[in-house]
């Protein structure tokens, strides 16, 4: 899956819109993804994952930092998130499955609040970007 | 048989009544075909579908994507009989269509976002939750003839 110029225009073109509110949806995204895919929980035991919970919260704006991050590096998301990759790889080793879950549930958080940013060929885009980056988080797995 | 909670049928119910079949469904087709362009290997016969705007603007993929969503509200009319509802047509996917059921599921989270994008705040997490139940079940039921 490549990323095309005009996906990058895209994508960054959603992302510059919505960076003002990226910590909240970045903890929707895992509220969405807690309540929807419940198994995804297994990964947080040592969570509150209650309603308005601060750890989410927290992890929340982690998990929209990356994105941004990979965002304003869409030429080498794989040297962006490096690290988080080894991360992800040696000591949190979340199943593949789950990246795709996240990303819908973070789609659905764009589409919620902004359903006019989210047209069809930026809805394509963004839906790439979200595979390249879950590609990225697997590729040192095996 | 899947087991719906009281408050996942009353979020399901209150949702479909506000949706405009035809309206979401021809979003939801064409939405499939520009985000995953792989699908459009069903459609060599609808004419143009060399740009969003040529799918968008198509009027089979408007037509199609109004009778498969108004073939979704059979599901959403009997909960409690999914598989049984969707038998003959699951039968038809595999037969005649030759459709794999990964298709199934990417429609459905297609369906999802386009709710989304027209409820906004009030597709809450619990909705959210009701709805990728439901289409993960009707996933299930189009490919559980399949042989």
């Amino acid at each position: 899956m490549v990323l095309s110029p005009q996906d990058k225009t895209n994508v960054k073109g959603v992302f510059s819109k919505i960076c003002g509110h990226a910590e909240d949806y970045g903890a929707e995204t895992l509220e969405r993804m807690f309540t929807t895919y419940p198994q995804t929980k297994t990964y947080f035991p040592h969570y509150d994952l209650g309603k308005g919970s601060a750890q989410v919260k927290a992890h929340g704006k982690k998990v929209a930092a990356a994105l941004i991050e990979a965002a304003n590096n869409i030429d080498d998301i794989a040297g962006a998130l490096s690290k988080l990759s080894d991360l992800h790889a040696q000591k949190l080793r979340v199943d593949p499955v789950n990246f795709k879950l996240l990303g819908q549930c973070f789609l659905v958080v764009v589409a919620c609040h902004n359903p006019s940013i989210l047209t069809p060929e930026v809805h394509a885009s963004l839906d790439k970007f979200l595979c390249a980056v879950g590609t990225v988080l697997t590729a040192k797995y095996r | 048989m899947v087991h719906w909670s009281a408050e996942e049928k009353q979020l399901i119910a209150s949702v479909w009544g506000k949706v405009s079949v035809e309206e979401c469904g021809a979003e939801a087709l064409a939405r499939l075909l520009i985000v995953y362009p792989w699908t459009q290997r069903f459609f060599s016969n609808f004419g143009n579908l060399s740009s969003p705007t040529a799918i968008l603007g198509n009027p089979k993929v408007q037509a199609h994507g109004k009778k498969v969503l108004t073939s979704f509200g059979e599901a959403v009319k009997n909960l409690d009989n999914i598989k049984g509802t969707f038998s003959q047509l699951s039968e038809l996917h595999c037969d005649k269509l030759h459709v794999d059921p990964e298709n199934f599921r990417l429609l459905g989270d297609i369906l999802i976002i386009v709710l989304a994008s027209h409820f906004g705040r009030d597709f809450t997490p619990a909705c959210q939750f009701a709805w990728q139940k439901l289409v993960g079940v009707v996933a299930h039921a189009l490919a559980h003839r399949y042989h």
